[in-house]
């Protein structure tokens, strides 16, 4: 990857973030939350997004920016009031902006016809009385802009450097005059128009990384330029403020343009320069020359015999301000400026224009810096790792087998490399680990787009936005979110006029919240809409010969009949939901992931979807178990207590089942043995010892296993890559001794007991010799 | 191991030949991994009869077939020149249990014959033809249907 794609695919990361940022503004201006601030931020957005895209000429995209943008600065300075129907609009707009940035990274068509409407109707509220904004004239500005940047430090041409040997400390810079024609420095007929042009940049200019040097460029394109620098404003070294502007830049252009295109040059620097833009010579050049010609910079100029790039020493100090403000001695200060022999210190300051220019980006300040690294270079170690945890174990337990003492220094070795691993893997695990607001904010559009086909009003509600988790899990995510909160909003809200009906407010509110609950991430997605109908979900399945009529069936299981395979109550095939893929498929496609949901529902109030998931999918604190003959891990997660039963704490129920009295309640008595084939008759639980596990709807269950190897963090391996989902088995893992163990689905195996027992596998076959 | 050539002038392609049982069997060796000596597979619960299990095939969860039982026929005992044959079948790899390794077999494809008319269902899902060598009656197995459809998981 060349270095201007690798700085494309950083701007289209940016885009991401910008986009994220644009619609939470959008939202909370939706919220009545239009202050200054927020209205700022979301103009902000789309203009970085409409800079950057032009250093790249993406025309499509900038020219909707614009327009998107124009509308926005009218908000912004109040001439367009912001109304619920404006936000409504920017918002669709912000949707129609991040296709056009998908477009742009070659995801994807934009809808032109869509597009084009878009960016009528933002015309058409920025100014309804007006002509339409001259869209074609959007200033572009090109990627050499970048290149010429990115190749300054190299061509600091500093002609005060006499100046700055010097060790007097109360020198004053000395202005230069440079002559920038690039474009015809020999055509000497100077025809066009004469306009004066003064450019007093603030410091929020270079803050912005920013660069007088890009504008006097940009104006030498309208036609020959002759710039002069006023730095008399300039202070002594030892009262100057790195971070400040001084200079101010007169410039006599001879353009054919007009004002307008003038003005365009400094779009970007909008309101962080004073800027007069006068027609005629303000000053005279010749004199105004005269004066200024007395410093070095000629001979600056000269030694360039092409001075296509220009950057002047005064701002080079004010745009890379860390040199000269971090050194402790100020005496050292102008070495880093004043040598240029040396342009490094000024290329490699934090505010390097040259990238922080491209992008558009808040320069981030020091000690905040990240990096981004392939995540398939994190994969790989995260499985190293997974196979170091392995081998680790595997050393401990031949080391155990000689029956080495425990305290002895090869034990304790071996402890501290346990440790060791343990927080490896940690520390590996959290470089993973990542906020679900990536999944959570493709969200608010997703709500909007359904609310619109279903004719529905919604609000979308997000709580715990910055709640972390495994990639690996996030990456699946999203296919179920999307699925609940499509049907949160298709079955779940009822249409305005039934809302209103009932006394609610016609919009409803869905809520996607995420959070961590005992070691796992649990989604839950809910609505204020009419709940599950129950009787007509029970007719239905019924009517689909799902369950027999005369089942009796509790609220609950009622309610979560909705996830049985061809199941779908909705009435007509919706473009929203309904084709067939219903919430069976998001049932299968969690539990794939170690995962279970439910549904909880109150008539008239609304339903929660809940979805939980284990944080990562790569490793699993689990108890090791012995069940006939068999090692089983189960998952620590699930585990409320061990503890071996008493003789009179086993009450038998029933004809074959038992349950086992802990404290005050009862809890059935699982035989994980049986439930899983590998016996056909249970020793009495009295013999064995009990897991007290708690299943993901809160339900107990006492599993009975033979015996209790001990606490281990466990790998996590698919049985299904090679294989498929076994019932009652979550997945499989690699013990110390190499053999596969495999890891035990709580949840299944407290629900394979209520079906009637399996038939029993082939007896397991014992290697001959 | 001995290595019998056939010349023909069609294109030609090597098998792997094992047995089970009194009988021979092939598969391709292009989709053959490797041949591991047999060792204690884990038990799969709530599997078919002929799933022995599965084994740690250098940090990969690796399901173990008994081809025997899988054809219908009584389950192998292991014995120490039991081997099981690693092989890719489809997008998974599975490991084939049988008796004992016996030929490389290079051959062309107009010497496999079709499946007689059996009336086991299972024998005829399970192979391609049958090829005639030196009076030996070699059938080869095909491989997609071995394991038993992945529950689709549809997103």
């Amino acid at each position: 990857m060349d270095e201007l794609e690798a700085i494309k695919v950083t701007f289209f990361q940016e885009c991401e973030e910008l986009l994220a940022d644009l619609e939470g503004g959008l939202l909370a201006m939706q919220d009545g939350n239009d202050d200054g601030d927020t209205v700022n931020a979301v103009f902000r957005a789309v203009h970085s997004i409409k800079g950057g895209a032009g250093a790249f000429g993406l025309e499509p995209l900038v020219r909707f920016a614009h327009v998107f943008e124009t509308l926005l600065d009218a908000v912004r300075s109040n001439e367009v009031p912001s109304t619920p129907d404006l936000v409504a609009t920017l918002l669709r707009a912000s949707d129609v902006l991040a296709d056009h940035v998908s477009s742009a990274r070659g995801l994807g068509v934009v809808d032109e016809a869509v597009s084009a409407a878009m960016a009528a109707e933002l015309k058409a509220c920025t100014d309804p009385n007006a002509a339409p904004a001259p869209v074609a004239a959007a200033p572009v500005v090109e990627a050499p802009a970048f290149e010429a940047v990115s190749a300054a430090p190299a061509e600091v041409l500093i002609g005060a450097d006499d100046a700055l040997d010097d060790d007097d400390l109360g020198f004053d810079f000395q202005p230069m005059t440079i002559t920038i024609d690039e474009q015809a420095a020999d055509v000497a007929a100077a025809v066009g128009n004469v306009w004066t042009v003064s450019i007093r940049p603030k410091s929020d200019l270079y803050r912005k990384a920013n660069e007088t040097a890009l504008l006097l460029r940009e104006l030498a394109r309208l036609g020959p330029i002759e710039a002069a620098l006023d730095a008399s404003a300039i202070p002594p070294l030892d009262q100057l403020d790195a971070e400040a502007a001084y200079a101010t830049w007169t410039v006599r252009l001879e353009t054919e343009e007009d004002e307008n295109a003038i003005r365009e040059v400094f779009e970007f620097v909008d309101g962080d320069c004073d800027l007069e833009i006068t027609r005629g010579e303000a000053l005279s050049p010749d004199a105004a020359l005269a004066a200024l010609l007395a410093g070095p910079a000629p001979a600056a100029v000269e030694a360039a015999p092409e001075p296509v790039v220009v950057t002047e020493a005064p701002v080079e100090i004010k745009a890379a301000p860390e040199p000269v403000a971090a050194a402790p001695v100020v005496e050292a200060a102008p070495a880093p400026v004043a040598a240029p022999v040396a342009p490094a210190p000024v290329a490699a300051a934090p505010a390097a224009p040259a990238a922080a220019k491209t992008q558009q980006i808040d320069v981030p300040g020091p000690g905040q810096s990240v990096i981004r690294v392939d995540p398939e270079r994190i994969d790989r170690l995260i499985d190293l790792v997974g196979e170091l945890v392995i081998n680790q174990a595997m050393l401990a337990q031949r080391v155990g087998e000689y029956g080495i003492a425990p305290s002895s220094n090869l034990a304790m070795g071996l402890d501290e490399l346990e440790q060791l691993t343990r927080e490896i893997q940690d520390s590996v695990m959290a470089i993973r680990a990542q906020p679900v607001k990536s999944v959570f904010q493709r969200m608010p559009r997703l709500v909007r787009e359904v609310a619109s086909m279903t004719g529905k009003q919604a609000r979308l509600v997000m709580d715990g936005e910055n709640t972390e988790v495994d990639k690996t899990v996030i990456e699946r995510l999203s296919d179920p979110i999307t699925h609940m909160l499509r049907n949160a909003i298709d079955h779940g809200l009822e249409s305005p006029e039934e809302r209103k009906a009932a006394g609610k407010n016609p919009e409803g509110v869905v809520k996607l919240a995420a959070l961590h609950r005992s070691g796992r991430i649990v989604i839950e997605v809910s609505d204020d809409g009419k709940g599950i109908n129950r009787e007509r979900v029970h007719s239905i399945a019924i009517k689909k010969g799902l369950i027999s009529p005369e089942l009796q069936l509790t609220d609950e299981e009622i309610d979560n009949l909705i996830f049985l395979p061809g199941f779908s109550t909705a009435d007509k095939i919706s473009d929203v939901s309904g084709r067939g893929v219903g919430m069976d498929v998001v049932k299968r496609s969690v539990q794939a992931l170690g995962g279970r949901i439910s549904i909880t529902s109150r008539p008239g109030q609304g339903s929660t979807f809940t979805l939980s998931l284990p944080l990562t999918l790569a490793v699993l604190d689990g108890m090791v178990v012995d069940v006939a003959g068999e090692t089983l891990v189960v998952p620590l997660a699930a585990i409320v207590e061990s503890l071996r039963p008493k003789p009179e704490e086993v009450r038998p129920l029933g004809p074959v089942g038992s349950v086992l009295a802990v404290r005050d309640s009862f809890v059935p008595l699982i035989d994980v043995g049986l439930t899983l084939g590998y016996r056909e008759a249970s020793p009495p639980p009295t013999e064995g010892v009990v897991l007290l596990v708690e299943g993901e709807d809160g339900s107990r269950a006492a599993l009975v296993a033979d015996a209790i190897h001990g606490q281990r963090q466990v790998v996590i391996k698919s049985l299904e890559q090679n294989y498929q989902q076994v019932d009652g088995v979550a997945a499989a893992t690699i013990l110390g001794d190499g053999r596969v163990a495999l890891i035990l689905d709580v949840d299944a195996v407290i629900s394979l007991r209520r079906r009637e027992p399996p038939r029993p596998v082939e007896p397991t076959l014992i290697a001959a010799e | 191991m001995s290595e019998e050539i056939i010349t023909t002038g069609a294109e030609r392609r090597e098998l792997i030949s094992f047995r089970v049982g009194e009988q021979e069997y092939c598969v391709d060796i292009m989709a053959v991994r490797e041949i591991r000596g047999w060792s204690p597979a884990t038990t799969l619960p709530q599997s078919p009869g002929y799933m022995r299990g599965v084994i740690n095939l250098r940090g990969a969860v690796l399901p173990i077939m008994d081809l025997a039982c899988r054809l219908g026929m009584p389950v192998i005992e292991p014995t120490v020149r039991s081997v099981f044959i690693v092989v890719k079948a489809g997008d998974r790899m599975i490991g084939m249990l049988v008796d004992a390794v016996s030929d490389i077999l290079s051959i062309t494809d107009d010497l496999v014959q079709p499946t007689p008319d059996l009336a086991c269902d299972a024998v005829r899902s399970f192979i391609r033809g049958i090829i005639s060598i030196d009076g030996r009656m070699i059938s080869e197995i095909s491989l997609d249907r071995l394991l038993p459809e992945r529950e689709a998981l549809a997103a």
